[in-house]
């Protein structure tokens, strides 16, 4: 049997002022290690990011544009968008 | 509505496809088949350059390589979230690759044999990676787009990183230039082969600009490659180690040699320098890792049922 | 970076702003006084090789998790504190051959010594897994021991009458309490999750608990150098008292204390080290030294 740790959702508040962004997801075996490896993976570490970890199943979805009456696996789990704040200011067509 | 229509008609709008649209099983079969392999290239893509963090021949060199293979993982990791998104999971990619049954870029399966391969890794390699990854950076699947978005903007790093090592290096002593030319003609016509076999007998490639999965032909991005990097090998002063390379002013592009491509699909076949290594040491750290991952799980299920959590 | 060329941005630039870790170091250190304070300078300069050569050692045992590691989140973890180690060895071994001012810069230092003139502890050397000497359990047995011990020692450096010294533990200082609290973490769940890690980490910590004695047993360097260097056999109340709350956590006993003898009396400080070390170093030096003058 192979253990796999669940889905967590991240969210980064770059700095004051700002939401809280969803930027990805990761595997971790409870809230505190998925925190601890959010400021890893998708901060590197930077001092003074505030972090939110949520687990994936913990969402619920509403989202009227998009239409799924044939996919069952992903069912509303909206959480699983890997959206990443970080669009580079130089990259077009997005 | 016809579900199929509206979803040829986001494609075709550029338009992204997002997690809960519908979208055809091929579609959704191909892009997990192909994100997956993106991912797992990014996962083996580690071990080659790894195998110089040990012996790196400056401090500084060690620190940059180090952090260059960590990038690796994190790309690996945002990949495999991407495929997530389309419903599979990251345990049961990971077991098909390390059973064979999901393949990776054939350019890992050559050995990294000196210093300089690191360099000419972060020139060529990851130069021609992102020939190909460009693109997808405007692929139609919306969570593929954006972790290519950040893959991109980090592989650029790395590649100038590569390109600045080889010109430290040649910047250096007789023995430091060798090493960068010997290194040069061994990864050129594996980097060429980056883009995969010629147009003509690339079965995929139809369906998958139809649905923007890919966005160029093969030899399309592998011209447009040899065109970027014979100025930088001129610059840098080495030889590209192929005779029939010119410029050809009719066409506005350089002339090249074919790859060996009985060598490439013998690569691709299982039978490259290193597949089997590469793959027994995914395996190993897979399985040695299993105890660990059931303890951390044991530990959050127990922590969960004193909590009173379900 | 443009759609039409990724190469654009490829020669022309150096900056280094995009590297998670700064690859060069100038910056970390940026407005430190330098000035060498009234001590002898080669017991300063062998202090700084010490404490560089915990942290360069250590750094080079850790990296060989990457690739390796039990999960991809910990395989970039593992690689985090190596570069972090790595960062401190590299300002460490730089103010050494400062101040020793015989023109030794930090690749000097760690590519062209000997064994003989490494100054690590013991516990920085030995072999904790991947490849031999334990596994992932041995391997935050070791880190756990490790960042408890240097944290203590860098929060008492902070005032070190040498302002780089000064510098270099405040600026370590967050990074230990990471490295310890990424391995404290690691010991309770795995001293607490299944039978099989239970007794993996118990036998992680008997390995490495022999090691224990030397990192509180003070070199005569570091007691000349009073005001400067932090005396060692200050800091064992205070590491205790963190590994036992960690053990009790995690369901584990502290081993008993059996220090490893030392070998007439010497040890890593001395330049005496364990039969591992030397493979390490040939491993670590081999390139560097197979290509004088070249240049990296």
């Amino acid at each position: 049997m192979s253990s796999s740790w669940p889905l967590w959702e991240v969210f980064v508040r770059g700095k004051r002022g700002l939401n809280h962004v969803h930027v990805g997801s990761l595997h971790a075996p409870d809230a505190e290690m998925a925190v601890r490896n959010a400021r890893d993976v998708y901060t590197r570490r930077n001092e003074g990011v505030s972090i939110w970890v949520v687990p994936a199943a913990a969402i619920t979805a509403s989202s009227p544009d998009e239409k799924d009456p044939f996919f069952e696996p992903s069912g509303d789990k909206v959480y699983r968008h890997p959206t990443f704040y970080e669009i580079p200011e130089d990259v077009p067509h997005l | 509505m016809d579900l199929e229509a509206q979803f040829e008609r986001t494609v075709a709008a550029e338009q992204r496809v997002e997690p809960r649209d519908w979208m055809p099983d091929g579609y959704r079969k191909t892009l997990i088949r192909q994100i997956a392999q993106h991912a797992h290239s990014e996962i083996i893509g580690m071990q080659p350059e790894g195998n110089w963090i040990s012996r790196a021949p400056s401090l500084r060199r060690k620190a940059i390589l180090l952090a260059k293979v960590q990038d690796e993982a994190g790309h690996g990791l945002y990949l495999y979230a991407a495929t997530e998104t389309l419903g599979a999971d990251r345990g049961e990619l990971t077991e098909k690759l390390i059973s064979g049954r999901q393949k990776y870029s054939s350019i890992f399966n050559y050995p990294t044999l000196s210093y300089a391969d690191v360099g000419v890794i972060g020139w060529l390699v990851d130069g021609a990676a992102i020939c190909n990854q460009v693109p997808l950076c405007r692929t139609s699947y919306g969570p593929y787009a954006r972790a290519m978005i950040r893959i991109c903007k980090e592989e650029s790093f790395h590649q100038r990183q590569g390109y600045e090592l080889l010109m430290t290096m040649m910047s250096g002593t007789d023995a430091q230039r060798a090493m960068v030319q010997e290194s040069v003609n061994r990864w050129w016509w594996p980097s060429l082969m980056m883009f995969g076999p010629p147009d003509a007998e690339s079965s995929n490639t139809e369906q998958s600009m139809k649905w923007r999965i890919k966005r160029n032909t093969n030899d399309e991005l592998r011209q447009k490659f040899v065109d970027m990097t014979v100025p930088q090998a001129r610059k840098l002063g080495v030889t590209l180690p192929d005779p029939e390379l010119r410029w050809n002013p009719e066409r506005g592009h350089h002339d090249f040699g074919q790859p060996d491509w009985d060598e490439f699909w013998q690569v691709v076949g299982g039978n490259g320098p290193t597949n089997a290594q590469r793959i027994a040491h995914r395996r190993k750290a897979h399985e040695d890792g299993e105890w660990v991952r059931a303890a951390a799980a044991a530990h959050a299920a127990k922590h969960a049922v004193r909590e009173g959590v379900a | 970076m443009s759609f039409d060329n990724a190469y654009e941005s490829l020669i022309d630039g150096h900056e280094d702003a995009h590297w998670a870790f700064g690859t060069g170091f100038a910056e970390p250190l940026a407005g430190v006084d330098r000035e060498v304070p009234d001590v002898d300078r080669a017991d300063l300069a062998a202090y700084c090789l010490m404490l560089g050569d915990d942290a360069l050692v250590l750094s080079q045992r850790l990296a060989e998790w990457c690739s390796r590691a039990p999960e991809l989140e910990e395989d970039v973890a593992l690689a985090n504190i190596a570069l972090d180690l790595l960062g401190q060895a590299r300002m460490l071994l730089t103010r050494a051959g400062e101040v020793e001012g015989a023109g030794r810069d930090e690749d000097a230092l760690a590519y062209l010594r000997d064994e003989r003139d490494f100054r690590n502890v013991h516990l920085a050397e030995i072999e904790c897994g991947p490849f031999a000497g334990g596994d992932f359990g041995t391997t935050m047995a070791r880190l756990l021991v490790f960042s408890s011990w240097k944290l203590a020692q860098y929060s008492r450096l902070r005032a070190s009458a040498d302002p780089v010294l000064a510098a270099v533990a405040a600026k370590g200082l967050k990074e230990l309490a990471y490295h310890r609290d990424h391995a404290a973490q690691w010991v309770v769940r795995l001293g607490d999750g299944t039978e099989e890690s239970h007794r993996r980490v118990r036998a992680g910590l008997e390995r490495v608990w022999p090691f224990l004695a030397e990192l509180f047993t003070p070199h005569a360097v570091e007691l000349r150098l009073a005001g400067v260097a932090v005396d060692p056999a200050e800091l064992r109340s205070e590491v205790d008292g963190v590994l036992d709350e960690v053990l009790a956590a995690a369901g584990l006993t502290r081993p008993a204390d059996v220090p490893a003898a030392r070998v007439n009396g010497l040890a890593g400080r001395d330049g005496v080290h364990t039969e591992a070390f030397g493979y390490l170093l040939a491993e670590m030096q081999h390139l560097h030294r197979s290509l004088p003058g070249a240049k990296w």
